[in-house]
């Protein structure tokens, strides 16, 4: 079995690595004569965590171990999993590219993604793990009809991983192009990879080390980059601030999002707009609706609720959120220095440049702060926070697949297929091996198919689903007597199909004749725009001709951007929903989703009794509060 | 795996110390949970509706808007700090001489 394992991990890593070194390489952030570099570091970081993989194949011989690493891991150690689970590249490169180009409004937006773990805390974290065995349907199926709640629960699950899941690949494979300049399906493939390998072979074990690695790297490199960025200023908040601000590139930032009302503005006014609300969220409704899916959606997300079946005991896994808070909030506020930092140094056009989104805010202030494009530090530098982003996605991708993997052996095959029969361990390991890589090819499949898709609303979309669905039925079934399996199957499903329904219809998806208009719009404005600058070139003033030619380069990308946007919607009228304009306003659906999901289970509750249910309930309200027996129901 | 202790789950739950223990943690967690809530949804809701307020300098040019996020992470860091002392302190030990009790009676 090892050793047929470790031949397994050999191949593995051999795939991975002609992957990585075969094709042609496009152009990336990192020099091609430096591209050496950052395959040394990402090699050693491969090699870490696949020795750590090789040692936790040997452990993995249960279907406890392969779920939940056998119940072993300590609090601390799990709030560092939940940290490497969480941080996806959203966060680590997400936030820190919003602040960046945004300022304020970034930084505001990490926060409920810090608050989001209160409610993990207070209500569910203890009870979970007091009552659950390895998934989220465990906890509902204890007192509801078990096979109703495994297949209601296996839905969902696999619902809001695809989403996650999709918008991570997709994500990590533009971002390794954009790194290394592999392209963009062999980046899809090789993240891939390397997570079925740490999946298949070491389980929870090795899933739970990878997280905990990547979750070191990344704060070591973000504490790195912030001592580099505050100690001019002596480490003071105002002195660092107050340089941002008076930084022309920031103003200038400043400006173009303004548009017009900058005009009346001075510079020092446009420097302090930065760091003011409502640079980037425009509708106060749409914000809230985002803050509810994040702040109760974590709670009802499968792989991090997972997180908590592989702690002994109710007090480790209060520990191991207090932990993950400590790490994540710790995380958010080094984002602070990294965004405002690569404004300041980088320059948010310089940013935007690479990617339109912001995401490379950090790798690129990686890259000034080493020395710059042509140092070896620099592109050290920049190799090293490329790999850590790198691991990030590998990381989060391997929770996710995992929690996959678990609704379908776990949840569908041995508990509705076989219909709670008992089946033998080995045969628990391999069909949950077996799911693993049909969750992970499917992963491989969608991430090629969506290529130049948007996918970053699919993030905020798994986490209203998790909101609206499985958090109140996870709830109410551990926090209300009257509780039952037809409001959970209510719950369930009115949660999802509004939440999808609503982003369907919302300002989400595209809407050609939108799209047309715009575009026409910035095509029409091109010749009065061009003549502008061609006045500026000719003036022969030095900062006006600057100014011109970084306009003009601006102007060419919009009037391309333009031209391939109406090629995309070329002979379309309305969006896939068939509609002309979006039928709900928001963006995100939480505000609506949530409270009708809750009214579901209540409502379903109420109408379909179940007597199991609540027979059922005092044995689970005295299990969750007390953990009777808890220590017993993993332990063999 | 050896045979569960057989345990009266009725019994459990109308115990007294279950009683208690139900009541302190039910009345703290709603509370604290409500407060988390509120405090944080002040912050949207602040920067939306009462720019003139998030936009007051304080500190340099550090405005009232900025360390009123930054407070959030305090805040959550305090009410988790907070949360798991009294636990740890109270609700733990309670809930261990409920659960060693009836694991007890249940063997015998």
């Amino acid at each position: 079995m090892h050793i047929q394992n470790r031949k397994w991990i050999t191949r593995a890593v051999a795939a991975v690595a002609t992957v990585a070194c075969g094709p042609a390489f496009a152009q990336g952030a990192v020099a091609a004569e430096y591209r050496w570099l950052t395959f040394a570091v990402f090699a050693a970081i491969i090699g870490l965590t696949m020795y750590v993989t090789y040692i936790a194949a040997k452990r993995v011989k249960s279907a406890s171990d392969f779920y939940t690493a056998g119940g072993g891991v300590t609090g601390m150690q799990n709030g560092w999993a939940i940290a490497g689970d969480y941080l996806s590249a959203a966060s680590f490169l997400g936030i820190a590219g919003l602040i960046s180009q945004y300022g304020y409004d970034g930084f505001m937006y990490s926060v409920g993604w810090l608050v989001a773990y209160i409610t993990v805390l207070l209500l569910i974290a203890e009870p979970c793990r007091n009552i659950g065995r390895y998934t989220l349907s465990d906890i509902l199926a204890y007192r509801n009809n078990p096979r109703a709640m495994r297949i209601v629960g296996a839905i969902s699950v696999i619902t809001v991983s695809t989403f996650y899941l999709t918008a991570q690949m997709v994500g990590g494979g533009v971002l390794v192009k954009t790194l290394i300049g592999i392209d963009y399906e062999y980046s899809v493939i090789a993240v891939g990879v390397l997570m079925l390998a740490y999946v298949l072979f070491g389980g929870m074990v090795a899933t739970t080390w990878v997280q905990i690695i990547k979750a070191i790297l990344l704060v070591i490199a973000s504490l790195i980059l912030v001592m580099l960025v505050w100690t001019p200023y002596g480490f003071s908040l105002p002195g660092f601030l107050g340089d941002v601000v008076a930084d022309p590139k920031v103003q200038a930032k400043v400006a173009s999002l303004l548009g017009d009302p900058a005009k009346n503005m001075s510079a020092a006014e446009l420097g302090q707009r930065f760091l003011e609300p409502g640079l980037y969220f425009k509708n106060p409704i749409d914000q809230i609706s985002l803050g509810m899916a994040l702040v109760f959606g974590t709670a009802g997300l499968p792989h991090i609720l997972m997180r908590f079946f592989t702690v002994p005991t109710a007090q480790a896994a209060r520990k191991s959120v207090v932990w993950a808070m400590g790490i994540i909030g710790g995380f958010y506020v080094l984002t602070l220095f990294l965004g405002f930092g690569a404004a300041k140094n980088v320059g948010p056009q310089a940013i935007a440049a690479v990617d339109a989104g912001g995401n490379m805010a950090a790798p690129l202030l990686a890259q000034f702060l080493g020395g710059g494009p042509n140092s070896f530090l620099g592109n050290f530098m920049l190799a090293f926070v490329s790999a850590v982003a790198f691991a990030t996605i590998v990381a989060v991708v391997a929770g996710l697949v995992l929690a996959a993997a678990s609704a379908i052996a776990h949840d569908l095959y041995v508990g509705v297929y076989h219909g709670g029969d008992i089946v033998p361990p080995q045969q628990q390991v391999r069909a949950a091996r077996i799911a693993t890589v049909v969750v992970g090819a499917m992963a491989i499949t969608i991430g090629i198919a969506a290529k130049g898709q948007n996918v970053a609303h699919l993030v905020a979309l798994a986490f209203a689903v998790a909101a609206s669905a499985n958090f109140p039925c996870v709830l109410l079934t551990l926090y209300w007597k009257r509780c039952s399996t037809g409001g959970i199957v209510l719950g369930m499903i009115v949660g999802t199909v509004v939440a999808v329904g609503l982003t369907l219809v919302s300002p989400n998806v595209t809407y050609p004749k939108a799209v047309r208009e715009a575009s026409q719009k910035v095509l029409d404005g091109e010749a009065a725009k061009r003549s502008a600058i061609e006045a500026a070139l000719a003036s022969g003033d030095a900062g006006a001709v600057a100014k011109a030619q970084t306009d003009l380069t601006t102007l060419d990308k919009a009037v391309k951007k333009a031209k391939d946007d109406m090629a995309k919607v070329e002979g379309k009228e309305v969006s896939i929903m068939g509609l002309e304009k979006p039928m709900f306003q928001l963006k995100n659906p939480g505000i609506i989703s949530i409270p009708l999901g809750f009214l579901a289970v209540l409502l379903g509750s109420l109408l379909f009794r179940d007597r199991r249910s609540e027979e059922l309930w005092p044995e689970v309200y005295a299990r969750q509060n007390t953990g009777i027996l808890a220590s017993k129901a993993t332990s063999h | 795996m050896a045979t569960e202790p057989k345990i009266d789950w009725n019994a459990v739950i109308a115990d007294p110390r279950f009683q208690v223990l139900h009541r302190k943690k039910q009345g703290f967690l709603t509370g604290l949970m409500i407060f988390s809530v509120v405090f944080y949804f002040m912050l949207p809701i602040g920067a939306a509706y009462f720019q003139d307020l998030f936009k007051t300098r304080i500190w340099g040019v550090v405005n009232f808007g900025l360390l009123f996020a930054l407070t959030q992470f305090v805040v959550a860091w305090l009410v988790a700090f907070y949360y798991s002392r009294r636990a740890g302190a109270e609700f733990d030990r309670l809930a261990h001489e409920i659960a060693a009790d009836y694991e007890k009676k249940g063997r015998a």
